[in-house]
């Protein structure tokens, strides 16, 4: 069975080789290779998943070892697998979601000339993600980690024409490079302490380590956790990403590469069970970015924007169940399995709003859409209700636990924790009916060409723009992308309902992660209904906001707050005026000194040398007799001094 | 008187003295040297007899034919074990036959071989009155600018006597580095400066020049020798013997049988100091140490080019490889007394070869620089006194000729109408003229530069690793210091060559012969495979690298 393990990587890295190297004779059928090998992966992820149930839950994981590359001394870098409940859960949400975004792509992608490659890219990206959960050890899943990252890249930049696409692209490879020194920084650590980076022998180790090196190694991988997942200070790049194609939003701007920041967390268990700074570090962390990417998500017009500072705000929750430590490793894997599925669907619904409506994205041209895609709506309304955690849907099960374990952390730290989740819900409720309403429901907006706004007068002159106007015909998606919708929306529905009820999902998993109920000062009655309290009062001042008002074609110029969350929060001025400004400054005084103090040493040098050559060179003068003085004077001194040197 | 008693008279007078042996001579192991010196002198014998139109194919044959016989015959020795196991004294004392020996005789021939094919290139210079010609004057003799020149130049005439000559000067360099005596040290050291001298002389064009050169070099040479000399009589005056061995036993006062004569002057220190410290700067005047340098450039200029590649290649290898046996043989029980005094040369051979080399304009000035810097390195891996520093000075010694013949082979290609071009500024853009020739002379230099992947830095690396290895740290300060300033004018000349506008009368590049292109080909093979490749030469200096005492 463990010789599958490898097979898992393999089926997806082969689809993407043989679309990339084998060029444009396989454009007629690459989707249909690169469809077809995620699915292989995934029916592989069944088989091993179904093998590992039927076995007791200590005997589960398993481990398969290709090779040692390169062996030496202690430095063993092993090719090698693992496959655990742990990482069993992400081969079946990678290949599982995988395989559904790949069919909706299908039809996505169908009048792109360059899809063949899109697909080589989707397998690509598969491979490393599977490579990165599977690894045995940190070296293979750094691999894996910047595998993913290659393949962001290279999807958020896919309509590379588009100069925001390019600069999105190279924005989140940026960004990601911070965090990924973090994670290479760990690694050395980890090597340089433990001497060995693979998971067993370091997380064992952990128990014999001072905690100072421990918090040293959880904050680099927290480092690397904010890089991967967008948070707090790294979250900047997500929000841009979206100018990849919708498939790659959903994939991997919101279902997997961004969560690998919790596997990793949720991996390194032990060391940030070992290091309680380290997780109060990463619960701020969580507790921030749901804040920030909730508030940023209150006031995008874009639709993809909206779901990303979504995404930034859910993977927040994540996280910040991670940090709570055993009471919350479950609930963030848990959180992050109902997050895949409901917010996939979500973006997949949004791309299905745009290929309907000539791409486009401001929720303020939408309006009354349910009647033209009624699909759609079923299909992203069962995702809106799951992620606002309506009750008996995913979201409501796996959020609250998070909530709960919030409060369970005890203390001051739990009550201001289990607060912030809490006003997280309600916000949440806020901006998820805010874009249901914009997008569905209302006028019909898009009818009239766009009106120029009153905020912006410099806008351009309305007749031109209503000249060009071309009022776009809503239409249903065709099925290959209304069918993984539909099953997406499955599992928004029951997944949370199927892993709670019972306690399935808690008992899968902690073999792996282990887990503590905490002391919940509160009883977990009282959090649920706090929680449905506060998710009305966040959908009802939406309604009243977005469903009694007609919604305004063009953005209001807005509060300041609103300002600065269409802005991100000044994410970008802060980068651009601390890092970029001050980078600029760096590099100045640099130059300054390499030209005036380096330069000025080193042309110093060379024109002392040239100097000194030019009064020796004069010593040579051509006459054969001062060429003998100095070769008596030569052998007189060589003489004397031999004979001192005895003397002395 | 009877016949009979006459005869009795001689036996009976002859019969007090006690019995003589004759001397035992193992000609197989000194096969190498007699070949070489065999050809030379049926070359001699060729000049007289053969008709003057055969001579020049007749010579390069011969030359050919006994370098490449003479090297089969070290790498027969060394095969049987000659360098290691079966290395001992042979000739009565005379000669060693040893490791570095073999190694460095090695290296001697294959560089002289090399040395013949650019010798005999007949291909660059314009044929003149029907005759193609060679690099050598048409009659040395003859007055330059005289009608008798004229006369020689018309009747085809050329200097075939530089192959004997190379064949003499290649067989004094043989034994050179093998002479375990004082005298046979002198002799080989007067055998082969005595042609070079002569060599210097016969340039075909600028021959005014090439006949300073030669009265120069032959002057300071004359003068180097004299002290040389001074220096064995007073070895010889300290230890009443001119064999190494028996010196080396009264330096470290382990001698045996000491005669009232030894007993004398072997406790006068003075005798000891002030004779090696003669014969050594003899050597040093040979490899062109500061401050007994002088010559090199002038020398280096002068001479006919492919004279100044032999030369500038085999004279070094020759004289290095007597230095180290030297001071390791003979003055090992002296270290404490003469390696400061190395140090001290060592040091302002590096510095001054690389400095003074940074505003040379003339391209054969420029390398004769260069090799006096290069002498610096070389010395110290000499001072090391390590076996590790024997190894690496062989090895960077083999590496160096290659490079030097290949480079000065790429020298006689440049070319405008007086001959070669060798001023710096016509060089310029010679990169986008022709190409290759420019990347090859690239590759010497950066191999001169000691850039890795050259054998250059192989051999650098050795020479320093050893220098440091064997308490010499500040010597390999010095040294990469000097090295950062001698790249600076090879670079330069890159830079000339490839980044700069061509000149609109610049030179052109001559096409060789296969002769010298194989030289060239050789020299860049061999730079680049002790570069890439440089373990097994190294191991192999290695195995070389001990003395038979």
């Amino acid at each position: 069975m463990e010789n599958l393990i490898a097979l898992l990587v393999a089926a997806p890295l082969l689809g993407a080789a043989v679309l990339l190297c084998g060029g444009r004779r396989l454009d007629a059928v690459g989707h249909w290779i690169g469809t077809v090998l995620a699915a292989v992966s995934f029916v592989i992820g069944v088989v091993l998943f179904a093998d590992m149930l039927g076995k007791g839950a200590e005997e589960r994981e398993m481990a398969q070892h290709l090779f040692s590359w390169v062996p030496v001394e202690s430095f063993q870098a092993d090719i090698a697998f693992q496959l655990d409940q742990l990482s069993m859960t992400f081969v079946l949400l990678i290949t599982g979601v995988g395989s559904l975004i790949h069919v909706y792509s299908i039809g996505y992608m169908e009048h792109d000339e360059r899809r063949r490659r899109f697909f080589g890219y989707l397998n690509l990206f598969l491979a490393a993600m599977l490579l990165l959960v599977l690894a045995d050890n940190y070296l293979l899943l750094y691999v894996g980690w910047e595998g993913v990252g290659l393949a962001s890249y290279l999807l958020i930049g896919f309509w590379q024409h588009k100069p925001s696409a390019a600069t999105a692209a190279k924005k989140a490879f940026l960004v990601n490079r911070v965090g990924d020194m973090g994670l290479s920084i760990a690694i050395m650590l980890m090597f340089a302490w433990f001497g060995t980076f693979a998971f067993g022998p370091v997380l064992e180790a952990t128990g014999e380590t001072s905690e100072g090196k421990l918090t040293a190694i959880g904050l680099m991988l927290l480092l690397a956790a904010c890089g991967k997942s967008a948070q707090v200070p790294l979250q900047s790049w997500l929000g841009d990403a979206m100018e990849g194609p919708t498939p790659v939003s959903a994939l991997i701007h919101a279902a997997t590469m961004v969560t690998a920041g919790v596997y990793l967390i949720v991996r390194s268990a032990d060391i940030f069970n070992a290091a309680p700074d380290a997780q109060l570090v990463v619960t701020v962390v969580g507790a921030v970015t749901l804040l920030f990417g909730a508030i940023v998500g209150c006031a995008k017009d874009d639709i993809k924007k909206a779901l990303a500072g979504s995404t930034m705000s859910q993977i927040g929750y994540m996280i910040l169940a991670a940090g709570l430590g055993p009471i919350g490793y479950v609930f963030a894997i848990m959180h992050l399995v109902t997050h895949g599925f409901f917010k996939a669907g979500l973006f997949l619904g949004a791309g299905s709003v745009m290929h309907g409506m000539n791409d486009e994205v401001d929720m303020r041209r939408y309006g009354g859409l349910r009647k033209y895609m009624p699909i759609t709506f079923v299909t992203f309304g069962l995702g809106y209700l799951a992620i606002i955690g309506f009750p008996g849907l995913s979201g409501f099960f796996s959020k609250d636990k998070i909530i709960e374990a919030a409060f369970a952390k005890g203390g001051t730290e739990g009550w201001i924790l289990g607060s912030v989740a809490l006003l997280g819900a309600a916000i949440t409720a806020y901006y998820m009916t805010r874009v249901m309403l914009m997008t569905f429901f209302g006028e019909e907006r898009w009818r009239h060409a766009p009106t120029p706004s009153p905020a912006e007068p410099s806008a351009e002159p309305a007749a031109e723009t209503r000249g060009e106007y071309e009022v776009p015909h809503p239409h249903e998606s065709p099925k290959s992308m209304t069918i993984p919708m539909i099953v997406l929306a499955f599992g928004s529905v029951f997944a949370g309902g199927f892993f709670s009820i019972g306690d399935r999902f808690m008992h899968w998993l902690e073999p792996v992660t282990g887990h503590d109920h905490g002391h919940a000062p509160v009883s977990a009655m009282t959090v649920t209904l706090a929680t449905m309290v506060v998710l009305v009062i966040g959908a009802g001042i939406a309604y009243v906001q977005y469903g009694r008002r007609p919604v305004p074609a063009l953005a209001p110029r807005g509060s300041l707050l609103t300002r600065a969350a269409r802005r991100d929060l000044l994410q970008d001025d802060f980068n651009h005026v601390v890092l970029v400004r001050g980078g600029e400054h760096l590099t100045r005084s640099l130059v300054y000194v390499d030209h005036s103090l380096v330069d000025g040493v080193v042309n110093g040098t060379a024109a002392s040398m040239g100097g000194l050559s030019g009064r020796l060179r004069k010593l040579q003068n051509g006459y054969a007799r001062s060429y003998a003085v100095s070769m008596f004077g030569g052998a007189a001194v060589l003489i004397a001094v031999t004979l001192l040197m005895r003397a002395v | 008187m009877s016949a009979v008693a006459v005869h009795s008279l001689w036996t009976m007078a002859a019969d007090p003295i006690e019995k003589i042996d004759a001397p035992k001579i193992e000609y197989g192991q000194l096969s190498p040297t007699l070949i070489v010196i065999g050809a030379a002198i049926i070359g001699v014998l060729v000049e007289a007899f053969v008709p003057r139109k055969s001579r020049y194919y007749a010579q390069v044959f011969l030359s050919v034919v006994a370098l490449a016989a003479a090297f089969a015959a070290v790498i027969g020795l060394a095969a049987g074990g000659y360098g290691t196991t079966k290395a001992k004294i042979a000739a009565m004392g005379a000669i060693a036959v040893d490791g570095p020996a073999l190694f460095l005789q090695g290296t001697i021939l294959l560089a002289g071989l090399l040395a013949v094919f650019t010798f005999a290139e007949r291909r660059l210079d314009p044929v003149a009155h029907g005759n193609r010609v060679d690099s050598f004057a048409a009659q040395a003799a003859s007055v330059p600018g005289s009608d008798s020149e004229k006369a020689a130049v018309k009747a085809g005439f050329t200097t075939t006597e530089a192959y004997p000559l190379l064949l003499f000067a290649v067989g004094g360099m043989l034994i050179f580095p093998s002479a375990n005596d004082l005298l046979t040290l002198f002799i080989a050291l007067e055998v082969f400066s005595l042609p070079l001298y002569l060599l210097c002389a016969v340039a075909r064009r600028k021959r005014i020049m090439s006949q300073e050169a030669a009265v120069k070099y032959f002057l300071l040479g004359a003068f180097a020798s004299a002290f040389t000399l001074f220096g064995i009589a007073l070895l010889y005056g300290y230890a009443g013997s001119v064999s190494y061995a028996t010196i080396a036993q009264v330096v470290d006062g382990s001698i045996e049988n000491v005669n009232p004569a030894l007993a004398d002057t072997m406790g006068n220190d003075a005798l000891l100091l002030i004779g090696a410290a003669m014969v050594v700067m003899g050597l040093l005047f040979k490899v062109g140490a500061v401050p007994f340098h002088m010559w090199t450039p002038d020398v280096y200029q002068g001479a006919p080019t492919p004279v100044t590649g032999f030369m500038a290649a085999a004279t070094k290898v020759a004289a290095f490889g007597a230095l180290l046996r030297l001071l390791y043989v003979v003055l090992p029980g002296l270290r404490w007394d003469w390696r400061p005094v190395m140090w001290a040369v060592a040091i302002v051979t590096m510095l001054g070869g690389a400095i003074v080399a940074i505003t040379q304009t003339d391209i054969k000035r420029l390398l004769a620089y260069s090799s006096i810097a290069h002498a610096g390195f070389i010395l110290a891996g000499v001072i090391a006194t390590t076996a590790d520093g024997v190894s690496s000075v062989l090895f960077y010694l083999a590496a160096y000729s290659f490079v030097t013949i290949g480079a000065f082979a790429v020298v006689t290609l440049v070319r405008d109408a007086g001959g070669e071009a060798t001023h710096l500024s016509k060089w310029a853009g010679l990169g986008r003229r022709s190409p290759l020739v420019a990347a090859v002379f690239a590759v010497f230099l950066l191999a001169f530069a000691g850039i890795p992947l050259t054998s250059g830095f192989a051999g650098k690396f050795a020479v320093f690793k050893a220098a440091a290895e064997g308490g010499a740290g500040a010597l390999v300060v010095v040294g990469v210091i000097s090295s950062a300033i001698a790249a600076f004018f090879y670079i330069r000349v890159i830079v000339l060559m490839f980044f700069s506008e061509p000149k609109p009368e610049g030179p052109t590049v001559a096409v060789p012969s296969p002769l010298t292109m194989t030289a060239i080909g050789v020299g860049v093979a061999v730079t680049l495979v002790l570069g890439v490749a440089p373990q097994y030469f190294l191991e192999l200096a290695g195995q070389a690298g001990v003395f038979v005492r």
